[in-house]
């Protein structure tokens, strides 16, 4: 066992990447359920977005049409979702069920061709005279595009929930769907914007995990990563900032152990290559226990069918 | 313009005719996806839907398949029906699954090479024991702390294939394997083995357990007190609390039952077709179960049918993949389709449509 | 001088029911205009067309003789129509202030709707705190929002909804004073209730609405009671009979009974203490949201409480569930009747063996005997002439009247020793309300112990014995109803709350 190998710095970094993939789903899957919406279908978006970024990538040559072909395709997927809930009134658990499923299965078959090739590399960002500070440099200014990106959506969604009119309407809808209606608010199509957004969202997530973390297509490689945001949205309390903070514990954890099993380390790998999965569980756990915050802190609508009677 | 209209009492008509249609729509959009594959869809869909069971050619080898598929899908759905319809939802069936295979296998290893009648009996119920046990952890996170039971069951899916992966190549080894991965081969091991019970039908003791399943799930809905609490804390909790339904017991009982029948078929599965422990054991029944459980509109009756009709497509995928080259994840888009043309179609059983624009003056 | 809003000819058809016939009136600047009828006359429609948020199926309507066709609410509130809901349309999670803007067309910035929010509020005498979570406010105090959120925008026409169902007497006459003070500014006001007297008192006209058809209009001030509930009702209706019963023995009896709320909005129950006799109805009144759905619930066994804080006949049974206190006659029927009392999807066969699975032998070692439900549902049916074509009928397809005389007779039938029911006709139509109140009375008369929890005031004085109310969960001592005022018992339910104060300061 040799613990220092494990370099703080290179540590920092690399969970900063490993952070961003559920980073941008969880803050997307915010939103949605934010309105009132559960779309349990993060998984089945996810990798929708992993390989259409993957192969538009490889295609075109440009990482950068990549992540957006990943955006339109996890939002197109995020649509039949969209569809079936908000207009067929189907069962919210189910249907992201179903959407999980499909995407799954829809990935492994667009992503049959791509399987062992390289994609372009994605550029760092160039920051100047910030990549060069000693330590820090290395540490937090030396990504790429996507990871600041990624940090200013958190801020973009928490001034929109917290301080704009759109969000307040939002969060209205997704606080009773009833009484938005009964003001006079478009439920089901605010619901829909949202639901596309956090599409797109879970698509570029699932980009970033084929083109910047891995980087290369395997079939279910998103493996268990939009179900780890949809458990980060709920230890986050429903708040865009815990969602970075849920996020990056989450990096934490699984750049950590991933380090310890190079060091060597004496404990079973199987362990360690579980050990994201318990300490998400752990922390559901923690966070669920607390009755009164729970309870308050989650949208008055989630999961609720709507149907406008009147 | 297109309204909706609330019934005002659920149309039994469409919710049997729904799973039908579903079925032929999904047909319909399987073909053009096989079209845009480049793949000719008239023979595609013949060859899922038609040659597994009548071509002279790959009948006898794909007949008793359908039994073999649709017993784990059928015993597992059953289990997570009950679940599905009390409101529990249990998407974790194929960790349950895993952990039950590896109970009921755990058994079967430790006596090796005893030979006696109890070998087997013993692992049933190690196998059932097994997925019950990692399905209660869900069900006493759900409520002593009110952990979301979705997530948990699902991310304990992850938890369970380390488990596999950790004891196919450490403790349950084969010995004798030569250092490759996986266990002794149970089938060799007679008083351990799930044999076919009837040469050629594919029938073995967890199709036999399936059966079970189907007419005593039909008996607790249609005529026992726990049935009805079940459906009446799905449809209307606070209606099933006001009747004295005590909501933890439904949820422990729920995941309890799911667990155990999940947990019994990785133990017929590991005693029987697929032999042994190893990585890739598990292949996807607890995640395909969820869709028969909805596809049979979470009717005992109808999960059997589902569980037959979602056999099928996966023999017939796989004679398509051989025969016709599609990709194995086809039918994978094309079960996840199925099941969302069957929860759009939902809304007609609860619904009335009107066509035509409503008169505004 | 052409009316405010001119209503003509508006009809609306649902499945199955002409919600309105052919529906016209006038309303006239400064005017308070009554819109008198019973549950399901067409009340709520007839006012959800005009604010935009039911399209008529015919007739047409003009505003200060412009043509008048709201697409959406937003077109009406744009016109000068503003809408207070029976059932507000309140955000329990967001703050008064959001909740106002999010009523608004084009709110100004938060800080400074606060400071209009205060102004508005004490020139109507309705203090109100703009930061404050709607969800921590009394049903009073969530009625001030909607009204603020309505007087914002300055409306030419206020539409309020049955506003005084959740106001005690004292909170009403307040309201009243904003209403008059409202109209003395030219805004005319739209008032829908089914409360004869306090239509009299405030209104100038009224309209009458009967299955969905104007029936008369009138001058309120010009007729009594007795005139307009006839009109109302089409016939008259007899009031329910009391024989002169004999109390017994307690039976029921409730000691320092104190529950915390289970969610972070609700009302938790402080130091209860109360008795009811055999043959005796207790009335228990107060304001929505004061600890009645908690008290039902901690009676039904539906929330446990010690032991000893519930007890029949001095036998502790407060931590009993639901199932254990139906083996001993202690019965109950909470307000909700589609998703609480009954399930709206199940049949009423179904529903008949949700309650009665016990006391009535409808399951046999676990095992359910359908023909023994099936039987006991159609003895509900007929005994309290339930409207359905039989059993097998799911419970949402039934009429809320029809529904409650099922849910109430689905536990009178069931020999209850003690009855405990929370807005026994709430929603329902005159004719079921006197048909359920009659069912009460006659069951106290045969000896059970019944607890009316109620909001209807007219009710409770009609058939309670002795008289408490529910105030911010705590219980007032009971007393006799023979002989209490409006007035006191106005008091009793907390009288004004804060609100007299800020009001005697304008």
């Amino acid at each position: 066992m040799d613990l220092s190998a494990i370099n703080p710095v290179i540590l920092i970094a690399s969970l900063m990447v490993a952070a961003t993939p559920i980073l941008l789903a969880a803050i997307g899957e915010l939103v949605v359920e934010k309105s009132g919406v559960l779309n349990l279908g993060v998984e089945g978006m996810m990798i929708t977005g992993a390989i259409c970024g993957f192969a538009a990538a490889v295609e075109t040559g440009s990482p950068a049409l990549g992540f957006l072909a990943a955006m339109i395709g996890g939002a197109a997927l995020s649509m039949i979702f969209g569809l079936l809930t908000q207009f067929l009134m189907s069962n919210q658990v189910a249907t992201g069920l179903a959407l999980t499923l499909f995407g799954l299965g829809l990935s492994a078959l667009i992503g049959q061709g791509y399987v062992g090739l390289k994609p372009p590399a994605t550029d760092r960002l160039d920051l100047g005279p910030l990549s060069d500070i000693p330590v820090l440099g290395r540490m937090v200014f030396s990504h790429d595009i996507v990871i600041y990106a990624s940090l200013v959506l958190v801020l973009v969604v928490w001034l929109f929930l917290r301080h704009s009119r759109a969000g307040l309407i939002l969060r209205a809808v997704g606080e009773n769907h009833e009484a938005a209606h009964a003001l006079g608010y478009k439920v089901v199509r605010i619901r829909l914007m949202a639901i596309a957004f956090g599409g797109a969202m879970a698509g570029l997530g699932g980009a970033y995990l084929s083109l910047v973390r891995v980087p290369q297509w395997t079939e279910g490689m998103t493996s268990g990563a939009g179900w780890i945001a949809l458990a980060i949205v709920v230890f986050a309390s429903w708040r865009a900032g815990r969602v970075l903070l849920g996020a990056y514990l989450f990096g934490g954890v699984a750049v950590l152990q991933l380090n310890l099993q190079a060091a060597g380390i004496a404990v079973p790998v199987e362990l360690l290559s579980a050990s994201p999965y318990l300490v998400t569980i752990l922390v559901l756990v923690i966070i669920s226990a607390d009755r009164s915050r729970a309870a308050v802190a989650a949208p008055g609508s989630l999961g609720r069918v709507f149907h406008a009677s009147s | 313009m297109i309204a909706l209209e609330k019934r005002p009492t659920p149309s039994r008509a469409w919710s049997a005719a729904a799973p039908l249609l579903a079925v032929a729509l999904t047909m319909v959009a399987g073909a053009a996806l096989f079209a845009a594959l480049g793949t000719d869809p008239l023979a595609a869909i013949r060859t899922i839907f038609w040659d597994p069971l009548f071509n002279e050619q790959f009948a006898s080898y794909s007949r008793p398949q359908l039994l073999v598929k649709a017993g784990p899908l059928i015993l597992i759905a059953i289990g997570l029906s009950l679940g599905f319809r009390a409101g529990v939802w249990n998407i974790g069936a194929e960790g349950q699954y895993i952990m039950g295979a590896i109970c009921g296998a755990g058994v079967a290893l430790a006596l090796y090479p005893m030979d006696a009648w109890f070998v087997f009996p013993t692992m049933v119920l190690a196998g059932a024991l097994g997925g019950w046990a990692w399905a209660m952890i869900p069900a006493i996170l759900k409520t002593r702390f009110r952990t979301n039971e979705i997530l948990v069951s699902l991310l304990l899916v992850y938890v369970a294939e380390q488990i596999l992966a950790s004891m196919s190549l450490g403790l349950m080894r084969n010995p004798e394997g030569g250092g490759f991965p996986g266990s002794r081969n149970l089938q060799q091991y007679p008083a351990a083995a799930n044999p076919e019970l009837v040469a050629g039908t594919g029938m073995h003791w967890g199709v036999v357990a399936g059966f079970v399943a189907v007419i005593a799930a039909y008996i607790l809905l249609n005529r026992h007190m726990l049935g009805f609490q079940i459906r009446l804390a799905g449809q209307s909790p606070r209606a099933a609390r006001f009747a004295g339904v005590d909501p933890n017991r439904l949820v422990m009982i729920c995941l309890g039952i799911s667990g155990a029948l999940a947990g019994l078929a990785g133990m017929f599965e590991v005693a029987g077709p697929a032999g042994q422990i190893s990585i890739d054991f598990n292949v996807g029944y607890g995640f395909t179960a969820i869709i028969v459980a909805f596809l049979g509109r979470l009717h005992p009756v109808g999960i059997l049918l589902a569980g037959l009709l979602m056999a099928l497509t996966y023999i017939g995928g796989e004679l398509a993949q051989f025969m016709l080259g599609l990709p194995a994840a086809a039918i994978q888009a094309f079960q996840g389709m199925l099941l969302f043309f069957l929860l759009g179609l939902d809304v007609l059983s609860n619904f009335r449509v009107r066509l035509g624009r409503r008169k505004v003056t | 001088m052409t009316p405010l809003l001119k209503v003509d000819g508006l009809g609306k058809v649902y499945p199955g029911v002409v919600a309105n016939d052919r529906v016209s009136f006038d309303i006239a600047e400064g005017e308070v205009h009554a819109l008198l009828g019973e549950n399901g006359a067409g009340k709520s429609t007839l006012v959800k067309m005009i604010y935009g948020l039911v399209k008529p199926d015919s007739g047409h309507m003009t505003l200060r003789g412009v043509p008048y066709a709201p697409a959406e609410p937003r077109a009406a509130r744009a016109a000068g129509v503003a809408m207070v809901f029976q059932h507000f349309s309140l955000f329990d999670a967001l703050s008064v202030a959001e909740n106002i803007a999010l009523g608004m067309e084009n709110p100004p910035p938060m800080g400074q709707l606060a400071g209009r929010i205060r102004a508005v509020s004490e020139t109507y005498g309705l203090p109100l705190a703009p930061e404050r979570l709607v969800g921590d406010l009394s049903a009073g105090e969530r009625q001030r929002v909607e009204i603020i959120r309505c007087l914002l925008q300055d409306p030419r026409l206020l539409i309020m909804d049955e506003p005084t169902s959740v106001l005690t007497p004292q909170e009403a006459e307040i309201l009243f004073a904003t209403l008059r003070k409202l109209a003395a500014n030219g805004t005319a006001i739209l008032y829908i209730s089914h409360k004869l007297e306090e239509i009299r008192a405030l209104c100038d006209r009224a309209t009458i609405l009967r299955l969905g058809k104007v029936v008369a209009s009138c001058n309120p001030r010009e007729k009594t009671a007795a005139e307009l509930a006839e009109m109302m009702v089409g016939t008259k209706l007899a009031t329910p009979q009391r024989a002169a019963s004999e109390t017994g023995d307690v039976v029921l009896e409730v000691r320092g009974l104190s529950l915390p709320s289970p969610n972070p909005f609700g009302t938790s129950l402080r130091d209860i203490s109360f008795s009811v006799k055999s043959g005796e109805v207790l009335g228990i009144g107060g304001v929505a949201g004061n600890g009645q759905d908690e008290l039902l619930a901690a009676l039904s066994g539906e929330s446990a409480a010690s032991a000893g804080a519930v007890r029949l006949k001095g036998q502790p049974i407060g931590d009993l569930g639901p199932g254990s206190r139906r083996r001993i006659a202690v019965l109950a029927a909470p307000e909700e009747r589609l998703g609480h009392a009954a399930a709206p999807d199940m049949s009423l066969t179904e529903n008949a063996l949700l309650t009665a699975a016990i006391r009535e032998g409808l399951a046999a070692r676990g095992f359910l005997r359908w023909p023994a439900a099936r039987a006991f549902a159609e003895k509900v049916i007929e005994t309290f002439d339930v409207r359905t074509p039989g059993p097998g009928n799911a419970a949402r397809s039934l009429s809320g009247g029809n529904l409650q005389k099922f849910v109430i007779g689905r536990e009178v039938l069931q020999r209850p020793e003690v009855l405990v029911v929370n807005q026994p006709t709430w929603g329902v139509d005159a004719a079921a309300a006197a048909a359920i109140r009659q069912a009460l009375l006659n069951l106290a008369a045969d000896g059970a112990a019944v607890v009316v929890i109620s909001q209807d005031l007219d009710e409770l004085i009609e058939i309670s014995d002795r008289f408490a109310a529910l105030n911010e969960g705590r219980l007032a001592p009971p007393r006799p109803t023979r002989g209490l005022s409006l007035e006191e018992i106005g008091l009793m339910m907390g009288g004004a709350h804060d609100m007299e104060v800020a009001h005697a300061a304008v």
